[in-house]
């Protein structure tokens, strides 16, 4: 790294780096977009959904479970987690306030988190390696630039994914019903769509992308602890609504745009001239929301429809 | 009569509460005294919160931005001169060379944290929804991140030590009381009512000529005032301060405390911080292996996950918070014959 401020220093690398990082945010991005599209909540708790598929990968990895079988015990999990979530709280909150369900998802993510630290402190240190998935953070040479093979998974699991969601959503039945919903729920119901399936495939799905997200976060940075995706669900939150929540596309657009822009900034400026750096993002956060508060790439000004 | 009384005990009540909390708290050792402090404080904190978030149906992650300049502000002009150059040799020589007292350190906490917020919230109050609820955490952001790095107005990423630790039970009581006052003034207020139609009804509160955005600019000052306040008797209370400590963490207690109460009364707002930090007092005190009536041995790190399962579950069972959002009042006695006129409302509306 050159240490210069300019953005003509910025390598292949980082680049790809930040490309490999936006493309995470924003299958992150969709997984909340997906359950905010049906139920009008916006799930705080869903890095802690990541963070227990990630621990899954450490503890299947230490147990020298295959590495084929801790990523599908990770899916497991992460939906398992997502359906419990829904069930027990999301279901009988479905009609109260969009600050009641926010701070409920809150105390949720908490929970989670004191409950992931209560296990890993068993051994009497925080954190759990996941070596078995680790290999795939080496770098490879394309081209004379080096590139860690982690992001182009990351790129190739997001475009794969998102291609076949984008599939699900406007060739099946059960998209377009969950399109409809998303878009009027008290008249999609009225014309038969069943809300329980729609949010249940929504959550569902959400899950398991959150299950892909675990696995290239947890290559990324084997040592899963409790705050594991925390920030980043954090980050791609901001990233979310600054986009426009309102819609799939709006959403995974701006969670790639944070993705990157953090990617470029933390790969391309030396640490000493980033201390007020996170000031001059969130005030570019604060005017895209002035400006435009429905999104930045939403069609129009006007806000969302809450729901009911 | 029987109205104004209940009136009255709409104030009454949560003032009683504190003032209550604070004597049982007299009473006990140095150890177990924290434990009654910082439940104080927290209902100084809780009710700044309420003030705007309770009052206009607004969700704000920034109010803790307004704690935190409060605490800094009254914490970095309290400590004493002699040592000051020494531990915060980078400040500005205004805030370096002089240093005032306790009381004046508290309403320097309460301008400076409603300058800020009515600055922040000038261009802010426009949004609503969740374009607001992002914003002000980009405050917060904002805030915590300029705490932690600029050593001219602060002790940076270091701890800001040496604060004189000037908040006793008295003084949290006093602080605390002044700020339900207040906060029960405003809601009982022409300005409080306006801001409550319009969180009630957006389209008709218009309709009949109120400004949501001057109402709710309002509401948003006030509220950072006494969160400064709450600041300044936070940092007087600790003795210490970091700016992580007024961040994220203290920002997702307080709203659940908050929610917890009942969002939309002052009673929900004091009953809410009081029994968070109870439960939270006794599962610490538990973890250590305390004896009540039997023994309760708790494992490490148990208390955090016990509070959390309480809290998501009275969140899921009980959304609308303990008092389900209604102000205190008195169970009706029936003293009077039964064929007296049917009970009234209750002014808990």
């Amino acid at each position: 790294m050159s240490g210069s401020l300019f953005l003509g220093a910025l390598d292949a690398q980082t680049v790809v780096d930040a490309i490999g990082l936006g493309a995470v945010y924003a299958l992150m991005a969709v997984g909340i977009g997906l359950v905010f599209g049906v139920l009008r909540l916006v799930n705080f708790a869903y890095g802690q959904i990541v963070m227990a598929g990630a621990y899954t990968l450490a503890f299947t990895s230490q147990a020298d479970w295959p590495t084929w079988a801790g990523i599908a015990m990770c899916v497991v999990v992460t939906v398992v987690v997502s359906g419990l979530m829904d069930r027990l709280v999301f279901r009988p909150l479905r009609t109260q306030s969009p600050a009641v369900m926010l701070v409920t998802t809150f105390a949720v993510a908490f929970l989670l988190q004191n409950v992931a630290l209560l296990v890993d402190v068993r051994d009497d240190t925080i954190g759990e390696p996941a070596a078995s998935v680790a290999s795939l953070n080496r770098a490879i040479t394309v081209g004379g630039v080096e590139i860690r093979k982690v992001s182009i998974v990351a790129v190739v699991v997001a475009v794969v994914s998102l291609g076949l969601l984008a599939l699900l959503l406007t060739r099946t039945r059960i998209g377009l019903q969950m399109r409809a919903a998303a878009t009027d729920f008290g008249t999609a119901r009225l014309l038969g769509v069943r809300a329980n399936t729609v949010i249940s495939v929504a959550v569902l799905l959400s899950a398991l992308l959150a299950a892909a997200v675990a696995v290239i976060l947890t290559v990324q940075n084997p040592l899963v602890s409790p705050d594991f995706a925390l920030k980043d669900t954090i980050i791609v939150l901001v990233g979310v609504v600054v986009g426009g929540i309102d819609r799939l596309w709006t959403a995974m657009l701006g969670g790639f745009a944070i993705g990157f822009v953090t990617g470029v900034i933390n790969g391309a400026l030396p640490t000493d001239k980033t201390v007020f750096l996170p000031s001059v993002v969130f005030l570019l956060v604060i005017l895209v929301l002035l400006i435009r508060p429905a999104g930045l790439f939403a069609r129009g000004r006007t806000g969302m429809v809450e729901r009911l | 009569m029987s109205r104004r009384f209940d009136d009255l005990a709409q104030l009454l009540a949560p003032v009683l509460l504190v003032v209550a909390t604070a004597i049982v708290g007299s009473f006990t050792s140095r150890a177990i005294e924290i434990y009654f402090l910082t439940a104080i404080v927290s209902v100084a904190i809780v009710v700044a919160i309420y003030v705007f978030v309770g009052n206009s149906g607004v969700l704000s992650f920034g109010q803790i931005s307004f704690v935190a300049v409060g605490a800094f502000a009254a914490g970095v002009m309290t400590i004493p001169l002699e040592s000051k150059t020494g531990v915060l040799p980078d400040l500005y020589p205004l805030l370096r060379d002089h240093t005032i007292g306790n009381f004046a350190s508290l309403a320097l906490a309460a301008v400076v944290g409603g300058l800020f917020a009515l600055l922040v919230g000038i261009p802010l109050m426009r949004l609503s929804g969740l374009a607001a609820g992002i914003a002000t955490f980009a405050v917060l952001e904002i805030t915590h991140n300029l705490l932690r790095e600029w050593t001219k107005i602060g002790p940076g990423a270091t701890t800001l030590a040496l604060v004189p630790e000037t908040t006793d039970l008295v003084q949290a009581a006093i602080g605390t009381v002044v700020v339900i006052a207040v906060a029960f003034a405003y809601q009982r207020s022409r300005l409080g009512r306006s801001l409550r139609a319009t969180r009630e009804d957006p389209a008709a509160a218009r309709a009949v000529g109120i400004d949501v955005h001057r109402q709710r600019l309002w509401a948003f000052t006030l509220s950072g005032v006494l969160a400064g306040l709450a600041g300044g008797l936070y940092v007087h209370m600790l003795g210490s301060i970091t700016a992580d400590q007024v961040y994220l963490e203290l920002t997702f207690v307080t709203l659940a405390m908050l929610v917890i109460g009942g969002i939309s009364s002052l009673w929900g707002a004091v009953i809410g911080a009081l029994a968070v930090s109870g439960l939270d007092s006794f599962l610490s005190e538990a973890e250590q292996g305390v004896g009540v009536g039997f023994t309760i041995d708790l494992p490490q790190g148990a208390r955090l996950v016990i509070l959390g399962a309480i809290m998501a579950a009275v969140l899921v069972l009980r959304p609308s918070g303990i008092t389900g959002g209604r102000e205190f009042s008195l169970p009706r006695m029936r003293r009077s014959a039964p064929a007296a006129e049917p009970a009234p409302e209750g002014g808990g509306r």
